[in-house]
């Protein structure tokens, strides 16, 4: 069986997981144990009036208690955001000060103040608890609308009206001139419910101090191990990056949660030197969601313009995006240049403007969660895009269809450059596999059962693989954007990839693995995947964003075409043969048409023996890349869901999904539908299920899974997947990724279904029972009724 | 969780002397929901006293028209008891459909009863099927036993012993799951007994599980779903949270209701 690229080749990671042998974070012991247990405040909003850590203190088995004070004291740096936006006026953001334990001022329920280090994690707890924080509650805001209202409390004096910026994109007088031209405006109120992320091993972190070097460990639940290791050192001064060794092992899902570096981390390294222990500390589920950074939280209203024929003639967007209290590190990105640049869609739209105006609440930060930006912008122009279609009695399918980008590159108007993409083709593709001319007699069917049924569509594009790195540094990113690897042939011929990617459920050691032994024929088993070891692995930026693909295994590529340069100059030597004559063909190297030939094992040999290589060469087989690639990668797809609804309880059952999507090239099939069932469930989850409620004083009410609801097998269907491809003119596979699609896709599919069968668009995310139910009652009486 | 002392007393007297005058003690029937209120930290109790390995608490008994069902039967041994099936089906239905297979295998009918939860679903088939709550002192009629919200007629150092159930001529529960936890939002459990009908609502009431008069008498005069049609469920005194409103639960009481009827036929 092929192991090579296009293979489904069974995951080599699973069977470590699946027989319980994965090891995280919280699973590593280490002598010299102790735990920390975080003061949290109880408050939205509160000043702190005197931290009583008497009580704690004197219990026995507590190391000690640390404060924010000691902590500034130590000099550990503010928490900083990566990413610089410009106002429109042309002044910078404003960004309240964070530290990784609060001293005078608390803004959000969940804000640590104090840590408790003790010998045992349930002790920490305990003497956590008798810590007393003297506080002075102040007035709290959790709402973003209402934070930008006068008046409104303010969570940093430092950032007047809670207004961290006022940003824009597109060219207004252009899009106001498209608008009045327009023969129909719909007008739309959208907003994007706040998630959790909820990953299933709560972040955990391990901090070692070693005292004879001077050099501290971190065992950590991190997408970005080397990024993580940059900030800690740059700008919390935690250690020198030579004294610092990050490690982040197995990690059990991330969806962007788990880019950031949070206090907790900090904290612990820290606390370990102080304390002279090793310091661990993981969060209980109910801490991860006061303290994970949730995502989406947007309200937006817009308009978009069509003329007679129903060709779009402008589009013009205000949103409000809720950062928190605090700025976290891609959290200024995220709903700007990950949104804002989206708002062409799939859609040939000669005037877009958008304005977004970032705001501070009393809540926990919010930023990038699978999709980041992308989600918010996709279900903004596919809800308006059925509004639309509905207000003017046209066919949702058609109007997409007329209003297609057909040719590229396209520049759109929010700085992106399409490179490649066939919109008609996904559509017609999914309007097959979901038998969309059935949908009338299956319609009427359901009908005669008493059910609701509709259908909907998204025709969403996504940019991926974020870059390039100069062009994100011009527009304020901190960070550059390439990704690394190294490929080492061992002297018997195995082979170790070493990558600055980090797997956290992505597959990387099966599929990383497909490009090595499809480029030289050798067994999969004989390849290993390192990563997620800033002592082992070069710097790279780790997974996030569909990145791994595009840009992680294009870095592999360009490492592997450097190796097999040097294989072929060793051979053609050995051989007496020309390089051009030479054939690497299931694990050896041939002269063509001839029986001269040398296995792989002895390539390997031969170049560490260094008996017989050519005059100039260096011994060994070893060689690396950085790659940066020039665009973005732009994977699209249609989605269609049929759904039905019960009048009478106003449940939704998803009865048919189909995926469209273009990918570009696809190296696991099987890893790359897992993708897909992963991420249509976080959107079906998003668009029916989930909601993260804050009450008006900042208290939040959906603190567990009694109260915030998480999609189960039985709240999805059995997906029908299809895929096209236009590869990616981009990068040296003609990859676009696979990782956010489905999360941003499904959400607008699924609603413009629910609202194609109630027969009304006055319907929000989630559509819970009750909200499908009421919009029924409003719109439809006589049914609700029943 | 906060330490605390585990007992597993070998008879009822040895349970009630571990329970009687100290406050701190609680009793233990399965634990699915003290359990995780104590890993939450919320309940500190400094004494648990297991009470499933009592006798004369397990195994169940069917004659003279009652079914008897020791307290300290998991949900699961309802749901597949042979003589439940046979004889009350809705009852075993219900078992089957608490939480998920592991509180089914851990959670009891008496320590859900005693708990009393507006949103279980055993209040709810207790009170429509007029079940006599047995305890080591007395028996307590379920219109009586329940007092509201997490609130019963059991005295400090009452232990429930057995539930019996009159065996009903038909009886239906029809849940509408909370999306979140997947208690009952609302539960309607409805029984045709000799002494009539009998409609209990669960997951709605701000006070518990309650008996619904109207429907009981709507459907005296005519069991049918569609005699429930025009009977109206007051919001008042119903539930509301950020999963449901008054209003929303109020309609769907009707719902389900109706639905219990058409399923027990």
């Amino acid at each position: 069986m092929s192991t090579g690229i296009g293979a489904r080749v069974r995951r080599k990671e699973d069977r470590r997981f699946i027989t319980g042998k994965g090891r995280y974070t919280d699973d590593i012991r280490n002598d010299n144990q102790a735990y920390a247990a975080f003061v949290r405040s109880p408050h939205a909003h509160a000043a702190v009036k005197g931290i009583d850590k008497a009580a704690a203190e004197a219990m026995e088995g507590v190391i000690a208690v640390l404060d924010g004070h000691q902590l500034t004291g130590d000099g550990i740096g503010n928490i900083i955001t990566g990413w610089a936006i410009t106002s429109r006026d042309g002044s910078p953001m404003n960004i309240g000060a964070w530290s990784a334990l609060a001293t005078d001022r608390v803004r959000y329920v969940g804000d640590a103040v104090a840590v408790v280090i003790a010998e045992s994690p349930a002790l920490a707890r305990t003497a956590a608890e008798a810590v007393a924080v003297d506080y002075e509650p102040l007035a709290a805001v959790a709402q973003p609308v209402a934070a930008l209202a006068s008046g409104a409390p303010q969570v940093h004096d430092n950032v007047p009206g809670n207004l961290v910026f006022d940003w824009e994109i597109g060219d207004e007088a252009r899009a106001d001139a498209g608008l009045a031209a327009a023969a129909h405006v719909t007008e739309v109120e959208i907003s994007n419910n706040r998630l959790a992320p909820n990953a299933i091993e709560p972040r955990s972190a391990i901090a070692i101090h070693d005292e004879a070097e001077d050099h501290y460990t971190l065992y950590t639940t991190s997408q970005n191990p080397h990024v993580a290791r940059l900030v800690l050192s740059a700008f919390y001064n935690v250690a020198p990056e030579h004294k610092l060794r990050v490690i982040a092992p197995d990690v059990g899902g991330g969806f962007g949660s788990k880019i950031y570096i949070y206090p907790e981390e900090i904290t612990c390294l820290w606390a370990a030197m102080k304390t002279g222990r090793s310091v661990k500390w993981t969060a209980e589920r109910s801490e991860a969601f006061m303290t994970d950074a949730h995502g989406r939280d947007h309200v937006t209203r817009a308009r978009m313009g069509f003329d007679k024929n129903g060709r779009i003639t402008a589009f013009k967007v205000d949103t409000i995006a809720n950062l928190g209290a605090y700025v976290s590190l891609f959290a200024t990105a995220t709903p700007t240049y990950l949104y804002g640049t989206l708002l062409s869609g799939q859609y040939d739209i000669p005037a877009i403007y958008g304005t977004v105006k970032a705001v501070n609440t009393n809540t926990v930060p919010v930023d990038a969660y699978r999709g980041a930006g992308r989600p918010e912008a996709t279900y903004l122009i596919e809800r308006t895009m059925d509004i639309a279609a509905r207000e003017m009695g046209m066919d949702p399918a058609e109007l997409r269809r007329i209003n297609f980008i057909k040719a590229f590159p396209y520049q759109t108007q929010v700085l992106l450059n399409y490179d490649s993409g066939d919109f008609p083709a996904l559509l017609d593709m999914a309007q097959k596999a979901a038998d969309t001319a059935g949908f009338a007699q299956r319609k009427a069917e359901a009908a005669a059962r008493g059910k609701l049924r509709g259908i909907g569509y998204s025709t969403f594009i996504e940019a991926c693989g974020l870059a390039p790195s100069a062009a994100a540094g011009s527009l304020g990113a901190g960070v550059g954007l390439w990704e690394s690897a190294e490929v080492r042939v061992n002297p018997v011929g195995t082979v170790e990839v070493l990558t600055g990617c980090h797997s956290h459920g992505q597959s990387h050691e099966t599929t990383f693995a497909q490009l090595v032994s499809d480029r030289f024929g050798i067994p999969i088993e004989n390849i290993s995947i390192v990563h997620g070891d800033t002592d082992k692995v070069q710097f790279g930026m780790g997974t996030y964003g569909s990145r791994s693909g595009p840009v992680g295994m294009s870095a592999v590529m360009r490492a592997l075409d450097k190796v097999e340069a040097k294989v072929r100059k060793i051979v053609a030597h050995q051989l007496e043969a020309s390089e051009d004559d030479i054939e690497i063909v299931a694990g050896e190297a041939r002269v063509a048409g001839t029986d001269r030939k040398m296995a792989w094992h002895e390539i390997g040999l031969a170049a560490y023996t260094a008996h017989n290589l050519p005059a100039d060469m260096e011994p060994g087989l070893k060689e690396g890349a950085f790659f940066d690639p020039v665009n973005f990668s732009f994977p699209s797809g249609c989605f269609i869901c049929e759904v039905e609804v019960d009048p009478e309880t106003g449940v939704t059952e998803i009865v048919r999904f189909v995926s469209a999507d273009d990918f570009g090239t696809i190296i696991n099939p099987m890893v790359v539908e897992g993708q897909v069932h992963g991420g249509v469930t976080q959107g079906i989850g998003q668009a029916l299920l989930e909601q993260v409620v804050y009450d008006e004083s900042g208290q939040l009410l959906t603190g567990s899974y009694m109260d915030y609801c998480m999609p189960r097998a039985d709240d999805v269907p059995s997906y029908a997947i299809a895929h096209g491809c236009t590869p990616s003119p981009n990068n040296p596979l003609g990859i676009k990724g696979c990782g956010e699609a489905g999360a941003i896709g499904a959400p607008p599919a699924v609603i413009n279904a629910i609202a194609d069968a109630i027969g009304t668009d006055d319907i929000s995310m989630p559509a819970t029972p009750q909200k499908v139910w009421e919009a029924l009652h409003r719109a439809r009486p006589a049914v609700a009724a029943e | 969780m906060y330490a605390t002392n585990y007992h597993r007393p070998a008879t009822i007297e040895e349970a009630v002397s571990l329970l009687t005058g100290n406050d701190e003690a609680k009793a233990l029937s399965g634990g699915q929901t003290l359990l995780p209120t104590m890993r939450q930290r919320l309940a500190a109790p400094s004494d648990l006293v297991d009470l499933r390995g009592l006798p004369g608490m397990t195994g169940v008994s069917a004659g003279d028209g009652t079914l008897t069902v020791g307290a300290a039967v998991a949900h699961a041994d309802v749901a597949g008891n042979a003589d439940v099936l046979r004889l009350i089906p809705a009852l075993a239905g219900l078992a089957g459909r608490i939480g998920d297979p592991a509180v089914r295998h851990m959670g009891t009918i008496g320590g859900s009863l005693a708990n009393n939860d507006p949103a279980a679903d055993y209040p709810a088939a207790a009170l429509a099927l007029g079940a006599s709550i047995v305890t080591n002192s007395r028996e307590i009629d379920a219109g009586d036993f329940f007092q509201g919200m997490f609130t019963t007629a059991l005295e400090d150092g009452e232990i429930i012993t057995a539930v019996r159930f009159p065996v009903p001529e038909k009886a239906a529960y029809a849940k509408f799951p909370n999306p979140a936890s997947r208690y009952a939002m609302v539960g309607v459990f409805v029984a045709r007994t000799s002494a009539g009908a009998r409609v209990a609502v669960t997951g709605a009431g701000a006070d518990g599980v309650f008996r619904h008069s109207a429907m009981e008498t709507a459907l005296d005069a005519d069991w049918s779903p569609e005699a429930l049609a025009g009977v109206a469920t007051p919001a008042d005194g119903l539930l509301s949270d950020i999963h449901g409103s008054a209003a929303y639960r109020a309609h769907l009481v009707g719902v389900m209701a109706r639905r219990a009827v058409a399923a027990a036929g």
